[in-house]
């Protein structure tokens, strides 16, 4: 027992002395190994359980559970959800994503004001945050699904369209758009791979793996997240929470990750 | 017959004028989109993102291939912004200028707790500069010994600096930022960086 | 409460093989908060692994384990059916079990 958690240990550490490593192949494989030894434990499965958890519980002013919240494919149903999303809704008249869709059912269904369902997006230590729990479980329950969001409403189509100027709208200081990074392939920063997220290949890996446990932050994020810190990168003021440029963007990217296999949770640097 | 030509003609004439190309449209959807989506971060953030310049929008317009004529433009108006330092002096301290591309901090939205803290060149984020750095981006190209093939006679610190400064005006939407224009770096800081890749002492001319 | 552990237990050959998740935040009281104030220490000391009341592991812990710490193991002499119970007790003194079914081999 003791040697097997000195061997994750030494693993730990192994991965640590390899980053710097000259040789760009050693560092990738030292990770892909990491990433190996956690994906029998990924963390991110505590997160699931405890958003299955969360889903059931009678929860907000209306003191109701989320299961009779519809993400798409009818109220209550989870299993495949996420694989259709984001998609147009009939009775909010807007594209949402996952998220998006949770803070409507947390609105309709319990109770909670729009301000309340989105005060805690993103967990921190010693802080919790139900809905990036809940999200988890929901894109869980469509792992090894092919990722279809339906994309032919007008709505859809037009969030597209909106989605792919701002993944090229340039601004700031810095003079960043999503395409800086993501505009081309076989591209890093630092030691960190750039997906290219208009290729379908690389788009139907990096995608459909979203919400992930990263390492480098001990928790789980979702895309929310993702797209939040990417504009934080570039030096753009807080993306709001489950914004319209947020919804319009995964809209643009899941055009390109269609086809792919839904891989959530995913485990990330 | 006659008439109905005119007639379309003028619908034809009448439709360039006022319905826009859709991309127009896409454009001007976007812009509302994102000035709803940073409602609640940094106003003073917000003001210098919600607007774009000629280069920024060219570049966003054209996914960053301009063609020859608008590339042209873009080089000709930034070449207009190039300020060289007074005294002439390009060349700083090499060692200053491996801090600058080592740190990435400044103008993040997590950074004003900081107001103090220079901001970072974070060079090594996207190009191999001294080889002892293994952990470097490749978004641009290696500088690895950038200095030890092309010399540090003036005109190639000229260069350098006025690269630094405003790359834009060497290649039009080139995706690296415009660190002495949008003051991310000071004059000082650029010299530095300067002298990293120039001076033959320097880590990455060895 | 202490969040639940996600525990895998199957057959593999004659013994059998746990894999079990633990949610807790395992901190070192070395880390630093946003405001630069130390955050306490926080570390699971104690883990035993029982097999039909039996105890088949016991542990201690120190602040060098990771947050979400998981633990694979392998013991012999148990069966299809029979259940495993595993208990942590951290340093404030809070404590969590979690108990499952042993698979056929998986």
């Amino acid at each position: 027992m003791r040697a097997l958690i000195m061997a994750a240990g030494a693993a730990a550490l192994a991965v640590c002395a390899a980053a710097p490593a000259q040789d760009k192949d050693v560092t990738q494989r030292e990770i892909e190994r990491y990433r190996e030894l956690l994906a029998e434990g990924n963390p991110a499965d505590l997160a699931e359980a405890k958003g299955e958890e969360l889903w059931k519980t009678m929860r907000g002013p209306k003191q109701a559970s989320l299961e009779r919240c519809d993400l798409g494919l009818g109220p209550g149903v989870v299993k495949g959800a996420y694989a259709r999303l984001p998609r147009w809704f009939a009775d909010t008249g807007r594209v949402q994503d996952l998220e998006s869709r949770l803070v409507t059912c947390m609105v309709t269904l319990q109770g909670f004001t729009e301000d309340e369902a989105k005060k805690n997006p993103f967990s921190a230590p010693g802080r919790p945050s139900p809905i990036e729990d809940i999200a988890t479980y929901v894109a869980g329950a469509s792992k090894g699904m092919t990722f279809d969001p339906p994309l032919r409403h007008p709505k859809e189509l037009e969030a597209f369209r909106t989605g792919e100027e701002l993944f090229y709208r340039r601004a700031g200081p810095h003079d960043f758009s999503c395409a800086t990074c993501h505009g081309d392939e076989g591209k890093r920063i630092r030691l960190q791979d750039l997906p290219k997220l208009t290729d379908p290949k690389e788009a139907q890996k990096v995608f459909t793996s979203w919400p992930a446990y990263r390492v480098s932050q001990g928790s789980v994020r979702t895309m929310q997240h993702r797209l939040y810190d990417c504009y934080w990168q570039m030096r753009h003021p807080q993306l709001d929470y489950v914004s319209e440029a947020s919804i319009d963007l995964q809209v643009f990217m899941a055009k390109y990750a269609s086809g792919g296999t839904v891989e959530a949770p995913g485990l990330k640097r | 017959m006659r008439s109905a030509i005119l007639l379309a003609a003028c619908a034809a004439l009448l439709a360039g004028c006022t319905t826009p190309p859709p991309e127009d449209d896409a454009r001007r959807q976007a812009q509302g989109a994102f000035e709803r989506s940073f409602t609640h971060g940094n106003k003073e953030m917000f003001a210098r993102v919600v607007g774009q310049d000629d280069v920024q929008a060219l570049c966003s317009r054209w996914r960053n291939r301009p063609p020859a004529d608008v590339a042209e433009r873009i080089r000709k108006s930034q070449a207009a912004t190039l300020v060289y330092p007074a005294d002439g002096k390009l060349m700083g301290d090499w060692r200053q200028g491996e801090k600058i591309a080592e740190d990435g901090f400044g103008l993040r939205f997590t950074d004003t707790n900081q107001p103090k803290r220079p901001n970072g060149g974070n060079c090594y984020a996207c190009h191999q500069l001294a080889p002892h750095e293994v952990s470097y981006g490749t978004l641009g190209p290696s500088l690895y010994r950038f200095g030890r093939t092309r010399g540090s006679s003036e005109a190639i610190q000229r260069y350098v600096y006025g690269k630094v400064y405003n790359p834009e005006a060497f290649t039009a939407c080139s995706g690296m930022p415009r660190f002495g224009l949008h003051q991310v770096l000071t004059p000082e800081q650029i010299r530095h960086v300067v002298a990293l890749l120039l001076d033959p002492e320097s880590p990455v001319n060895q | 409460m202490p969040d639940p552990m996600r525990i895998r237990a199957n057959m593999a050959g004659d013994k059998v093989e746990v894999r079990v998740l633990m949610a807790h935040e395992m901190e070192t009281g070395l880390r630093k908060d946003a405001n630069g104030k130390l955050v306490p220490a926080h570390f699971i000391q104690n883990v035993t692994v029982a097999h039909e009341g039996k105890t088949v592991l016991a542990a201690q812990w120190g602040t060098s384990i990771s947050k979400n710490p998981f633990l694979h193991f392998r013991f012999k002499g148990g069966k299809p059916g029979d259940k495993v119970k595993i208990t942590w007790v951290d340093n404030k003194g809070e404590t969590r079990s979690d108990e499952a079914t042993i698979a056929a081999a998986g």
